[in-house]
């Protein structure tokens, strides 16, 4: 059984386009501010400033950044609740962010959802979602209304590879298959639900295979790789577009920390060795050397960005730390809405 | 004013809002080619073809989250399901996310999404298809819970239902589909969170919803030879419940008898009478007290069925009860 995640099979790459030289740049600055994010976030963590459960994305930046960027502002987004990287790739501010885990009223959801359940219904980013794969059939629904309406968008869901096994996966991909919707299912195959390895789940290895069942089209993508998960990402989205028709990507990627802030990195499931192993592909590490090697960077301009972006984390912090929290009124708001529709 | 059945208001209901508002839809199982397992839904493919009446595979967890995400975008869904039985396949949809979505996104995304089928027993279907599930979900913060009685309360309350902003569980009468009863025509919608005095009486108050109303009132008929005049409240939502509505038929008569199909372990019934004893201690000469289904699974047996439902034998008895008559 593969000890790695990703996929031995690499193209012989070309070199980058100079003419999309800012936008390759851009990425690499989204995965250091999700890197240095995440990393605040568990030192606040550890103080008690942020409560309740937190889930690192650690390791699996280039995931989120490199399919995000592939989207349109009209499109829909779920994610499950290891979505703080999502959120960040997608634009919610680093604030908003950062404020919500700390529950704050500045938060983007005012503090009432906190890390699990990011939102910005503006940005079309509609949920981390908190029950293991609960959240597949609402993308199916979105992309229903979006067929349904007769636009051009699609409809995006980030899920584990440990909600493949239950029954909301296979019941929405059966339905997006069936009715020809523009959906792309994401399945960030980071080889472990919470201490469970993926072989010890699933019967079947290759997760992209399980589109099959579906006639569904698929494709595995190396999630380490930025550009990668982008041209893959592209593809399924064009498909969407201009076909109307959903695709499942395995995206093979790794979590460098544990499960959540409870779990420690390595212990009873996994070895020091395997996740040192896994930290060698580090997915910022693999994009900054492609960046230098082809002359689009330096050390120095990432070291420059690097600061930049360790200043955006510690401002949102104070920001964070300084917000007030939510009145206590906001106890009783938003659970019904009191008007009806008048049409 | 016309007769219709039950069934028929439904679907004159469903038809008069799609005809309204283009982003209703109607899907589950069996709504579209087959005309719907209760024929609720007979002649709206025809009329508004296979994108607005949806025929679903047999995935009750799977069609329900496709109507809450498409209801997140915008879209209002009518999601039927054959009966709320084989919903509980999709409760962690209904409670996860169509609660909850709006309290959890602060307001940014509501579930303006209608999910309705029967209900309760019927005649001998045994266990797993004769269910109440009216207390599970009225539990639920950020639904609300329907039960019509009648068929003007079937057309006027799913009209409003299905233009409430909020998630609405819509629980029918699976026995009531061919009650007969007069439907006015058109605009004919009923609000939410209203009781409606059914029979007027003064000597006690009976509180019921959907399937039991027709129940109380015959209890009521009986009693009446018997010289007690018995007011017939029915409910029509569980939630929001019409407090004032019992309170203030409660103040008037004094006793109070609240009667459910479901069991009585945390049913309605024991919300109902949690409210009144708070609310109108000072005006009771009785203890409430409830009539319920039996507290077992529903047995095949008709004897057995018969002896495990709520009954008008029961209410009478239960009703001598508060007055102090046995």
């Amino acid at each position: 059984m593969a000890s790695s995640a990703a996929p031995r099979t690499k193209a012989k790459s070309k070199g980058l386009d100079p003419a999309q030289a800012d936008e390759y740049r851009s990425w690499l600055r989204q995965m250091l501010l999700i890197r240095r994010f995440e990393e605040k976030a568990g030192e606040a963590y550890s103080l008690g400033k942020i409560g309740g459960f937190c889930h690192l994305y650690i390791g699996q930046e280039a995931v989120a950044v490199g399919s995000l960027a592939a989207l349109g502002p009209d499109d829909y987004i779920t994610c499950s609740y290891r979505e703080h990287g999502h959120a960040l790739a997608r634009g919610i501010s680093t604030q908003a962010v950062m404020a919500e885990l700390f529950g704050k009223a500045a938060g983007c959801t005012g503090g009432k959802g906190g890390s699990m359940h990011l939102f910005d219904a503006s940005l079309g980013f509609l949920g981390g979602h908190g029950i293991v794969g609960g959240h597949i059939p609402l993308t199916t629904g979105m992309a229903f209304a979006v067929k349904y309406r007769n636009t051009s968008q699609v409809a995006v869901c980030y899920f584990g590879e440990a909600a493949v096994n239950n029954g909301a996966f296979h019941e929405a991909l059966n339905m997006a298959a069936l009715w020809k919707l523009p959906a792309i299912y994401l399945c960030e195959n980071n080889r472990y639900g919470m201490g469970t390895a993926l072989e010890r789940a699933s019967a079947l290895y290759d997760i992209s295979e399980r589109a099959c069942s579906y006639d569904m089209a698929n494709e595995v993508v190396d999630g380490q790789d930025v550009l990668a998960m982008n041209s893959a990402m592209e593809r399924a989205v064009q498909r969407a577009r201009n076909e109307k028709l959903p695709t499942l990507l395995e995206v093979r990627t790794y979590r460098f920390m544990g499960h959540s802030m409870s779990d420690p990195i390595h212990g009873h499931y996994r070895t020091r060795e395997e996740v040192e192993d896994q930290r060698k592909r580090d997915p910022i590490a693999v994009w900054s050397q492609r960046l230098i090697a082809d002359g689009l960077m330096d050390e120095e301009a990432i070291r420059v960005m690097d600061k930049s972006v360790m200043q955006e984390v510690e401002d949102a912090y104070q920001f964070a730390d300084q917000a007030p929290d939510p009145a206590p009124e906001e106890l009783y708001t938003h659970v019904y809405a009191e008007d009806q529709r008048e049409r | 004013m016309p007769t219709l059945t039950y069934r028929d208001a439904l679907n004159q209901a469903l038809r008069e809002e799609m005809q309204r508002d283009p982003d209703v839809f109607l899907m589950g199982e069996e709504v579209g080619v087959y005309q719907g397992a209760y024929k609720v839904s007979r002649g709206l493919l025809d009329e508004f073809g296979p994108m607005r009446v949806v025929d679903t595979p047999i995935t009750e967890l799977g069609f329900a989250g496709v109507g809450v995400g498409a209801a997140m975008v915008g879209l209002r869904p009518v999601v039927e399901f054959m009966t709320w039985n084989f919903a509980l396949l999709a409760v962690d949809q209904l409670v996860n996310s169509a609660a909850k979505m709006r309290y959890m996104s602060n307001g940014q995304v509501g579930v303006p999404a209608v999910f309705r089928g029967p209900g309760g027993s019927a005649l001998q279907l045994a266990s797993q298809h004769s269910q109440a599930f009216e207390s599970w979900y009225a539990h639920i913060p950020g639904l609300k819970v329907v039960m019509p009685a009648t068929p003007a309360d079937a057309k006027g309350l799913l009209k409003s239902a299905i233009r409430d902003e909020n998630p609405v569980i819509f629980i029918e009468g699976e026995m009531l589909y061919n009650t007969k009863g007069e439907v006015p025509e058109g605009e004919h919608v009923v609000p939410l969170g209203k009781a409606d005095i059914k029979r007027e009486g003064a000597d006690v108050t009976i509180i019921c919803h959907s399937k039991t109303v027709s129940v109380c009132l015959r209890a009521s008929e009986q009693l009446a030879k018997d010289g007690v005049n018995a007011e017939v409240l029915d409910l029509r939502t569980i939630r929001p419940l019409d407090t004032e509505a019992m309170l203030n038929s409660v103040a008037k008569t004094h006793r109070c008898v609240v009667v459910e199909e479901g069991w009585p372990f945390a049913g309605v019934g024991a919300q109902v009478v949690d409210t009144i004893q708070r609310e109108v201690f000072d005006e009771l000469d009785a203890p409430v007290l409830r009539v319920t289904g039996a507290d077992v699974p529903m047995p095949y047996n008709k004897h057995l069925e018969k002896a495990a439902k709520a009954d008008p034998a029961k209410v009478v008895s239960a009703v001598s009860q508060v007055l102090y008559r046995e």
